[in-house]
């Protein structure tokens, strides 16, 4: 019995205590098959935890989780064979080349042993590092590692892919680059979840967006429609002494508009083409706004 | 067995058990490519180390002793060290190697995200150890032999006894690395418990000459029952001693790798 056949990824009430700390609280979450979502929230809103609980590195106190069908904990280990996992902290054998990564993973992930060969071929394909297969792990730059972290969740051909904050700490270059892998995955009808805080690549890559905050979904859309309904078409940005943002702050506000601090400017959201006082830069709003009004100015 | 059961899909799934074969063997590969990358130094110490106390002893106390326990020392010695690779082959390897995986590698993160268990990934690691330091334990032993050690059948289950005392030990080191807050712990295990350990096994000295409590504590150590058990390998079993010195080993290596799994699942999984 499966709690929703259509779905890659189903939690309901999915709730993990750390001692005291709740770190994820009654989370609801669906990842359709052959969709890209994104797991989207400030540091410390329970995105890593409900990350590991998918691969039952994490085990729920309350809740139901069912991966590509498979009810976790108890039968995570089939879930597992079906999925591939990109972690967030590189965790490939440094000393080992390319290739015999990519083996040991073609073993680990029971790829049968006439297809290991072919098996790996591809992921150095889809990775594009088939001219680095001899080189040793340390040897490579940031992007290519990444690359082959990706390439090592491939080889047994998932349903599902798991990506845990694939592009931190990565060139603007080399995280476009990654995004168009993720793209042309998607494109093939691998179900995918993505757990980020660059708000940018979920507004990109996602079909959907789950925003996370203190262990819970705050909000659950297409980026276009959470846009348009948290903070209307436009924002007007304005720029000003700190107590010049403090009167167009209030000054919004009383006339129901909603607010957000860009760093040295105020963006009123909702105006909508009205509000000729407020005399600033208009700009399409994004993703990025609904995640701030939704999870609040102040990091915790 | 395979226990089957029909999906949402009507396809017919095969629902996956407990310790698999497949999962077993793809931990012990992964080790045996990374073994590729560093056998000659980690070969040139596990058998350099107990050559060095071989020679070291063998000369040293040979020239004051002659015979121990009616062998010549060397002998006695040469048979005895076996322990001494167990120790440092086995149970120092999977301390180390173990809490470098899990701590600084985050190797095992990435182990338990394909469709390997915990207790799978302990058995496999102690799995692989053990089979090393079945054949890293006969080196000494070889050595021995060009100084005057006679070769006989029974030196052929050598090897078996070497392994299956280091399983157990390999257990305990995961074991020692679950439960170490930090590498600087292993300092404590070292010295308050593997040194002593490994000084009252009767490998230099037999355990006949301490005081009476220390022969009753050296009973309980698992070291002593591999040393006996090698040296009457070579010299000639002694009957239902021998039974003893083995059923000790069995129980030791299974309680180990109990324990190794439940810590390292405390550890692994939260």
């Amino acid at each position: 019995m499966t709690l929703s056949p259509q779905n890659a990824i189903t939690l309901r009430g999915f709730v993990k205590r750390f001692g005291a700390l709740r770190a994820v609280d009654g989370l609801d979450l669906d990842v359709p098959l052959g969709r890209c979502v994104g797991l989207l929230g400030p540091n410390g809103a329970g995105k890593s935890t409900t990350m590991k609980a998918l691969t039952a590195q994490v085990v729920a106190d309350e809740g139901e989780l069912e991966v590509l069908g498979y009810r976790l904990p108890e039968d995570s280990k089939q879930a597992r064979a079906e999925m591939g996992v990109v972690p967030q902290l590189d965790n490939l054998d440094v000393s080992l080349t390319v290739e015999q990564n990519l083996l040991v993973f073609a073993h680990l992930y029971r790829v049968p042993s006439a297809r290991r060969k072919d098996a790996i071929e591809r992921a150095l394909a889809v990775a594009n590092l088939g001219e680095r297969r001899g080189a040793k792990v340390d040897e490579l730059s940031g992007g290519m590692r990444r690359r082959l972290l990706i390439a090592r969740a491939l080889l047994h051909e998932p349903r599902l892919l798991l990506l845990d904050e694939p592009t931190v700490g990565l060139d603007p270059q080399v995280r476009q680059e990654l995004w168009a892998l993720i793209d042309r995955l998607r494109s093939e009808g691998v179900s995918i979840l993505m757990s980020t805080h660059y708000i940018e690549e979920a507004e990109r890559l996602c079909d959907l967006v789950t925003i996370m905050s203190h262990g819970k979904a705050v909000a659950i859309g297409p980026p276009q429609a959470l846009i348009h309904e948290y903070a209307g078409p436009e924002a007007i940005e304005v720029y000003g002494s700190p107590a010049r943002l403090l009167e167009i702050e209030s000054a919004a506000r009383s006339r129901g508009w909603r607010t957000r601090r860009t760093g040295t400017s105020v963006s009123v959201l909702h105006a909508n083409g009205a509000a000729p006082e407020f005399d600033g830069e208009r700009r399409v709003t994004n993703l990025e706004d609904v995640f701030v009004l939704l999870t609040g100015e102040q990091i915790e | 067995m395979t226990a089957l059961r029909i999906t949402g899909a009507g396809t017919t799934r095969r629902r996956l058990h407990r310790l698999e074969l497949a999962a077993l063997r793809g931990v012990m590969v992964r080790e045996v490519v990374n073994f590729s990358s560093f056998w000659r130094s980690s070969t040139f110490s596990s058998t350099l180390d107990p050559t060095i106390y071989l020679l070291a002893f063998g000369f040293g106390f040979g020239s004051l002793v002659s015979k121990v326990e009616g062998y010549d020392y060397i002998s006695f010695v040469g048979t005895g060290i076996v322990a001494t690779t167990v120790l440092f082959s086995g149970a120092f390897t999977a301390m180390y190697s173990t809490f470098v995986k899990y701590h600084f590698q985050h190797t095992y993160d990435a182990i338990l995200a394909a469709p390997v268990d915990t207790e799978e990934l302990v058995t496999g690691e102690a799995l692989w150890i053990c089979a090393r330091t079945g054949v890293y334990g006969c080196v000494p032993m070889l050595v021995a032999m060009v100084f005057g050690l006679q070769p006989s059948w029974g030196m052929l289950l050598v090897p078996l006894i070497a392994a299956l005392a280091a399983f157990g030990w390999a257990a305990a080191g995961i074991l020692i690395a679950a439960l170490a807050k930090s590498i600087e712990n292993f300092s404590y295990w070292q010295s308050g418990l593997l040194t002593p350990m490994f000084l009252v096994a009767g490998t230099f000295f037999p355990l006949s000459g301490l005081p009476g409590w220390a022969q009753v504590l050296g009973n309980f150590n698992p070291l002593y029952h591999c040393v006996e058990l090698v040296r009457h390998a070579v010299f000639g079993f002694k009957g239902w001693a021998d039974v003893g010195h083995l059923a000790f080993l069995v129980v030791f290596a299974l309680v180990m790798w109990r324990l190794a799994i439940r810590r390292m699942e405390r550890r692994l999984i939260l």
